[in-house]
């Protein structure tokens, strides 16, 4: 895959409506070259599962502030699974605290990066993915 | 070395310095500067109290009056928020500022779907009246003032507000509350919006009308350039977008047949301390002043206190750092003395630990003791705006005049902040900027302690408020018991009168009491509006 655009979507469940991070980071992945689609405040798991579907996403990017990380993460990678999509990786940014990431890996998160964490970092982790 | 960025030497020193606003500093200043920008003070300053109150609002300052404290409080189930009012009011917090979570500011009961593992995580539950009952029990609402964090559903709060302290024998006329009520810069940032543009801003004006006619020491609309800093926008940018809103809804208002004189007054901002000093202290006296003028040339008010920049000037949250959040405390300080030198009249802090979550008790006291240690301690209450004539300071409060003047047009030229925003246009500004911002903190041209440099140290664990899964369940059974013991031919009459009027147009806030006395949850007056408005489809534009 490497010479195919990854295409990732930025999404951002529930209701929480802080997406300065979600669009400073979708930016900066459309900068390295991505493939990327923001979905929007307020979405459901129907309209992100949705939207991963029409847009061939390779990637969904979770960005929660809420604390809800766990519960969310858990049902999307659930309703992933149910849909015949467990291709799709799911990864989260966002107000996620240390001890929440060894649970969100066991859920099967595979990027965690918490506000601040660099560009370059969340970048190649990605890229590694594939 | 904060969020100017600064050019320096390879000797370490500063060569260049620019504020985000755009805004040059020189080495140094002197009177020449002042001739330079045309200084004068009569026009640009005016004695304390006159106008255009670039100085300050009263002749007094701080001497005749303390800023008020306003911490932003509530959490969890109405007990629990009632307990911290009250903790809060005994340790010397003389208003409220009221958090609700993220279901009630979008109008779901706590029941729905999309409440799941929300329920009063960020801020108090509100399902109907009596969770108002609880939460306000025993607060006097003659002489503390509420400001409430609501704005999508801001009349069905604000009728609330009303029919609780009426319920508690207090007269609507002697009720004071602040309901937020700023669609627009919700959907700019912050993101708690649910209608569209048109039928959102019609429900500001709504609040508006009815506080004109019926409130008569309410203030129905705090205009958040806080929450559009926090997205990105420039100190300038926050106080233009502030003003081109405040324009939408005076317009909004005016279109009713009610002249600009009468209600503008009652306007209140909501604006951001974080960054560098200067630029903030000379933002929040050129705002004052500007706001003033506005008012006086282009709307016509004459009477000075109805030109008042009133407001809340609250440190934000956007300054602070996850690591070393001890830091936090430090910064805070600091945000906090800006805003006494920009003479705010109400302020707030974050709590040094909300860079994680909602804070502690602990952390929200140290908030109210910063605050309290300024206007007790170390001499801010001495003399009235005490940089006044600062060759730097007039300089850079004319500066930031202009800056902010050039920022209203660019709004203009997108075609107002109605457009702007249904465009995405002005959203998408803001974004790249907030990347910018990012990158330069990533690639050290703006500094940050703790998080870009002098990062050595320990990782501090700090406590933590914990989400309380018992008190969401507990407020779910209540919300159900509610439904069931209520009188609901009442409550199905009064929601039916709510949607008669918001399809032909009236003022919705006269049925909204009347709904929410009949203990109509938020959820059913809001999904009354739902159904008839629709909801917004954001342009979604980075």
């Amino acid at each position: 895959m490497n010479n195919k655009k990854i295409r990732i979507l930025i999404a951002k469940p529930d209701l929480d409506g802080h997406d300065r991070g979600a669009k400073v980071v979708a930016l900066a992945l459309r900068d390295a070259g991505m493939d990327v689609v923001y979905s929007g405040l307020h979405q459901n798991m129907d309209a992100i599962i949705e939207a991963a579907r029409r847009e061939s996403s390779d990637v969904v990017g979770l960005s929660v502030m809420t604390g809800a990380h766990l519960s969310i993460c858990e049902r999307l990678i659930k309703r992933l699974a149910d849909e015949g999509m467990s291709h799709v990786h799911v990864i989260i940014g966002g107000v996620v605290p240390q001890k929440d990431v060894s649970k969100l890996t066991k859920l099967g998160v595979r990027g965690v990066f918490p506000g601040g964490t660099p560009f370059s970092e969340i970048i190649e982790s990605i890229k590694a993915l594939f | 070395m904060g969020v100017a960025k600064y050019i320096k030497n390879e000797k370490d020193a500063v060569k260049e310095v620019i504020y985000q606003s755009g805004i040059r500093v020189k080495t140094s200043y002197g009177p020449k500067d002042l001739e330079e920008t045309g200084f004068n003070y009569e026009t640009d300053l005016g004695d304390p109290g006159g106008y255009p109150f670039t100085r300050s609002l009263h002749p007094g300052g701080y001497r005749s009056r303390a800023w008020t404290t306003r911490q932003y409080t509530g959490f969890g189930s109405p007990e629990e928020t009632n307990q911290r009012f009250k903790y809060m009011i005994s340790h010397g917090q003389n208003g409220l500022n009221v958090a609700f979570d993220l279901p009630t500011q979008m109008g779901y009961d706590s029941d729905h779907p999309m409440a799941q593992g929300e329920v009063g995580r960020v801020g108090m539950a509100v399902d109907s009246l009596k969770d108002f009952e609880i939460a306000f029990a025993g607060i006097p609402f003659d002489k503390i003032g509420s400001g409430l964090t609501i704005n999508a559903n801001a009349t069905v709060m604000l009728a609330m507000y009303q029919a609780v302290a009426e319920k508690f024998g207090f007269a609507k006329e002697a009720v004071s509350a602040t309901p937020q009520n700023d669609i627009l810069k919700e959907m700019i940032g912050r993101g708690a919006w649910i209608f569209p543009v048109d039928p959102a801003v019609r429900l500001v004006g709504d609040a508006i009308e009815y506080s004109v006619k019926e409130l008569p020491k309410c203030n129905p609309v705090s205009i958040c350039g806080y929450h559009i800093r926090e997205s990105g926008a420039t100190p300038a940018q926050e106080i233009a977008c502030s003003f081109e809103i405040a324009k939408t809804y005076i317009a909004e208002v005016s279109a009713r047949g009610i002249a600009p004189d009468e209600f503008v007054g009652r306007f209140s901002f909501n604006l951001n301390v974080f960054g560098n000093m200067w630029e903030q202290i000379a933002k929040f006296r050129a705002a004052r002043k500007l706001w003033a003028k506005m008012l006086r040339n282009e709307y016509g008010v004459s009477e000075n206190k109805k030109l008042f920049l009133r407001g809340l000037f609250g440190g934000g949250g956007s300054g602070l750092s996850k690591s070393q959040p001890e830091n936090n405390i430090i910064r805070g300080s600091y945000y906090a003395l800006a805003a006494a030198l920009g003479g705010a009249q109400t302020t707030a802090l974050c709590s040094f630990d909300e860079a994680y979550t909602i804070p502690t008790p602990r952390a929200a006291l140290l908030s109210l003791r910063t605050l309290e240690i300024l206007m007790e301690e170390v001499g801010l209450r001495d003399t009235v705006d005490p940089l006044a004539g600062s060759y730097f300071v007039e300089t850079l409060t004319r500066e930031m005049e202009d800056k902010i003047i050039e920022e209203m047009q660019e709004i203009e030229k997108m075609g107002g902040m109605r457009q702007a925003i249904a465009t995405g246009d002005i959203q998408r500004k803001i974004a790249r900027q907030a990347y910018e911002f990012e990158k330069g903190l990533q690639e050290k041209e703006i500094i940050k302690v703790g998080v870009n440099k002098y990062t050595d140290g320990e990782e501090q664990e700090i406590q933590l408020h914990e989400y309380n899964e018992e008190s969401a369940e507990k407020q779910v059974l209540a919300l159900k018991n509610l439904r069931k013991s209520r009188n609901n031919r009442e409550t199905t009459q009064t929601l039916t009168a709510l949607e008669k009027t918001a399809r032909n147009g009236g003022n919705v806030m006269p049925d909204l009491v009347a709904c929410c006395r009949a203990y109509a949850t938020v959820g059913e007056m809001t999904g009354v509006f739902r159904e008839v408005f629709g909801e917004w489809k954001e342009p979604g534009l980075f």
